[in-house]
């Protein structure tokens, strides 16, 4: 495995070109810190494809992980993203993006919150 | 969030640097004053010490204990809001600060826990740890802030 810290934004555009992935973190973004099981659950995925896709995700640093007793929980980690965001939007124009992207969700009625 | 008691975030982010540096800036006020958008973390840096996070009108936004001061691998800080009441009402969290260092750089993870579910401390802090480790790697590996105080405070 390609250490963490050289991967490219290439590994974390890769690892978002996919829609069952972009569903997992999906799912972790509606509920934080959830085992392999859980994750599974009401997925039309075997749960060898979920831990394939959540490696890829961990590989491109979008998913950490802890150890509790037994279990793994899982966790998204946003940071990827975030240096991707910032890469191309300046600081003046955040406020702006947002109340754009809120009337945007308000109007069509897609908050995922 | 997590678990039926409990709510969490963790993040982790890969700075090319030494863990003496990372932990240096960590805890150094004017380092700290660049990149937490103008607050200032006001303690005497060990275990048992009380701390604060002092923006320059005045106000204390959270506040606590230190729990564990282990340099340059960890940090443990009780963790309080202390300007929203209903922040406040939800009592202590805890935040870890880890340092491990792979290869030439150092893996930072930041863990926020608290226990209790759908906490609402941790959906306002998770929202602005992504832009300050950002800004943290930025300054540590270029030198530049990405997104400054002025820029942050507007967007409130």
């Amino acid at each position: 495995m390609v250490p963490c810290f050289e991967m490219s934004d290439d590994t974390v555009f890769r690892a978002l070109a996919d829609a069952s992935r972009r569903k997992l973190l999906d799912r972790l973004h509606q509920r934080n810190g959830q085992t392999l099981g859980e994750l599974c659950r009401g997925l039309d995925m075997t749960r060898q494809a979920v831990a394939k896709h959540l490696a890829i995700l961990k590989e491109a640093n979008l998913v950490s992980w802890r150890r509790e007793g037994r279990e793994r929980l899982h966790f998204i980690n946003p940071v990827p993203i975030n240096d991707i965001a910032e890469r191309w939007i300046s600081k003046f124009e955040y406020p702006h993006l947002r109340a754009l992207s809120k009337l945007k969700r308000s109007l069509e009625g897609k908050d995922r919150e | 969030m997590n678990k039926a008691n409990q709510s969490s975030f963790v993040y982790v982010t890969f700075i090319r640097t030494t863990p003496d540096k990372l932990w240096s800036a960590l805890i150094t006020a004017d380092f700290m004053k660049e990149y937490w958008f103008g607050g200032n973390f006001k303690t005497e840096w060990k275990a048992g010490a009380r701390w604060e996070l002092v923006y320059p009108d005045g106000r204390v936004t959270d506040a606590g204990e230190i729990e564990e001061f282990d340099p340059p691998k960890q940090l443990v800080l009780k963790w309080r809001n202390e300007f929203r009441p209903e922040l406040k009402a939800e009592g202590f969290a805890r935040c870890t600060i880890s340092l491990e260092p792979i290869s030439d750089a150092v893996k930072l993870t930041i863990t926020h826990t608290i226990d209790r579910a759908d906490s609402k401390l941790i959906e306002a802090v998770s929202g602005g740890w992504p832009q300050i480790l950002s800004n943290l790697k930025s300054l540590i590996e270029t030198g530049k802030v990405v997104l400054t105080e002025a820029a942050r405070s507007h967007a409130r």
